[in-house]
């Protein structure tokens, strides 16, 4: 039922006998429900959004377009695993369009992250080109707005 | 130099400064409190409705409409009733106000002449007692309670009528109970109106707004149609409260009369609105849906998170509130709430904002996100903790 998933979606710490309430089943259902979402790679996983510009830690994050050749066979699969295993890298997407991966990685200076395209992703054998866009700011993420306090403006009226 | 006391309506400075704004008074300004008071929907009017009032002032449709409300708007007005509720009007029965408060105000005031007594179960939404005031009329009040599930009785219908009794007020789905009137249920109290002369005045903006059950209109009653006026509109079934755009529907006699009054008030509803309202009701079926079901999901929320604190509630069964009694640990609602306010910063509104018999209750709104339900009742746990001792 994808009540739960949207639910949990939009909040992650929803215990299963709150959303047991919102959604009248029985707290038992909500759990067998989640942990099979969970088996089946449903839910894939849970973060946290963080707004790290609001912390000293320092970081940059980086959008990389990558054109490849794809491989006989493998299609673009075995070279977006080779990407997606390093730990830098925050997400990946096969695009349509002028380019093939749309590489997100994080780094903590700009250095680190062109050494990691120089040294690590340009090497890729199937790699046949890369231009990285360094991230300003951040809006607006995962359907969150950053940076901006929530006001109610809501009159009270009646 | 003028004297104020000399050229002011008498019966206009009678009137009680309504409940609720005393208390929403006490709010203003502060930054620091959370509250859970408001009486309308935290979603912003969907997007298409938006744009189709963006496209009328885009086409340079700034004009007056005609003063009952643009053609179209009265057609859809009238087809969605029919296809919400199975009640049929013509659109010429219908007329287009400024928010479902106008339509409340023309109806009462079409019908009530000095001494006739107007029935209104309490608690309910604060303005139906001084319009019947401002217009001469009596208010004649029926407290409904807890144990009733603050439903209106046929009994205490019955036994409020007298031969001065003209117009039944009708609020259900209730602002501040989230009580509902059941189709049996109003078929007792149409069992008690049916042969008499008395108009009712049935203020159905919550229509939409109702949980397990379908909302039924005593209007789609046998013998009640004819003596019905349906109060509605837009601001909560299609969060539209901004856009101030209601309606009445009512047989014709009572409808030309009631157009009359707004003719000479208000000219017509404001036209930008109006082309927002015929977009509401002909596209907006899903947005209905899916804010009830978020609605839905926080009602059983709240209900749940106030039987866990140990507070007696009923469940509410429409509306987006929920009634409370947290008048059982030795202080009354009054107090329960000013104490809340000013000691955890959580506000909620006391009952008797709504009209006698709130002593012991107090209205909380759930038109707010989970998270922010959550942190107003921990803090409402945390103040009833320090009663219990």
């Amino acid at each position: 039922m994808d009540t739960i998933l949207k639910l949990l979606e939009d909040n992650a710490t929803l215990t299963p006998a709150e959303l047991a309430v919102m959604c009248d089943k029985e707290v038992g259902d909500i759990k067998k429900m989640i942990e099979a979402y969970e088996k089946d790679g449903v839910i894939v996983g849970y973060k946290t959004l963080i707004d790290w510009d609001k912390t000293d830690r320092e970081y940059v994050s980086a959008l990389i377009e990558v054109k490849i050749t794809p491989q006989r066979d493998r299609g673009f699969d075995h070279v977006a695993e080779k990407i997606y295993t390093y730990p830098e890298v925050q997400s990946l997407y096969l695009m349509s369009g002028g380019y093939d991966l749309c590489v997100q990685i994080e780094g903590k200076t700009m250095k680190e992250v062109a050494y990691f395209v120089a040294q690590k992703l340009a090497t890729i054998e199937e790699v046949v080109s890369t231009a990285t866009h360094f991230v300003l700011r951040k809006y607006k993420d995962k359907g969150v707005v950053y940076g901006v306090e929530e006001i109610d403006e809501r009159g009270n009226c009646n | 130099m003028i004297d104020y006391s000399k050229v002011l309506s008498r019966t206009v400075v009678d009137l009680k400064k309504s409940g609720i704004r005393k208390f929403f008074d006490l709010l203003d300004g502060r930054k620091d409190v959370i509250g859970l008071t408001v009486g309308q929907p935290d979603f912003v009017t969907p997007w298409h409705i938006r744009e189709a009032a963006i496209d009328s002032l885009r086409n340079g449709k700034t004009y007056y409409t005609s003063n009952a409300g643009m053609p179209e708007l009265r057609e859809a007005i009238a087809t969605y009733l029919k296809r919400r509720f199975d009640i049929s009007y013509k659109p010429e029965e219908t007329v287009v106000t400024v928010g479902g408060s106008e339509a409340i105000d023309m109806a009462i005031r079409a019908v009530v002449e000095p001494g006739d007594e107007v029935i209104i179960p309490t608690p309910s939404f604060v303005c139906y007692e001084p319009i019947v005031r401002v217009s001469g009329g009596v208010p004649v009040i029926i407290k409904t309670t807890a144990k009733d599930r603050f439903k209106l009785t046929p009994e205490d219908l019955r036994a409020a009528i007298t031969p001065r009794t003209k117009m039944l007020v009708l609020p259900y789905p209730n602002n501040p109970t989230g009580a509902i009137l059941t189709k049996e249920e109003l078929a007792g109290i149409a069992e008690v109106i049916r042969d008499t002369n008395i108009v009712v005045l049935s203020d159905e903006i919550y229509a939409e707004m109702t949980y397990g059950r379908k909302h039924v209109s005593i209007a789609s009653l046998a013998g009640m149609w004819e003596r019905t006026i349906i109060a509605s509109g837009f601001s909560k079934a299609y969060a539209m409260t901004g856009w101030r755009m209601g309606y009445l529907a009512a047989p014709a006699p009572l409808a030309e009369q009631m157009l009359k009054l707004h003719q000479y008030a208000i000219m017509c509803a404001p036209t930008t609105s109006q082309f927002a309202a015929i977009e509401a009701l002909q596209n907006g079926d899903e947005d209905i849906a899916m804010m009830v079901g978020e609605y839905d999901r926080r009602r059983r929320y709240i209900y749940q998170g106030f039987r866990d604190i140990g507070i007696e509630v009923f469940e509410p069964e429409g509306a987006f509130y929920i009634y409370p009694e947290v008048g059982t640990f030795g202080i009354d609602a009054e107090e329960f709430c000013d104490r809340l306010l000013n000691e955890y910063k959580c506000a909620i509104v006391p009952g008797t904002a709504f009209g006698e018999g709130g002593e012991r209750f107090a209205r909380v709104s759930y038109a707010y996100s989970v998270k922010h339900i959550a942190e107003a009742l921990n803090r409402i746990e945390a103040f009833v903790r320090t009663l219990k001792k």
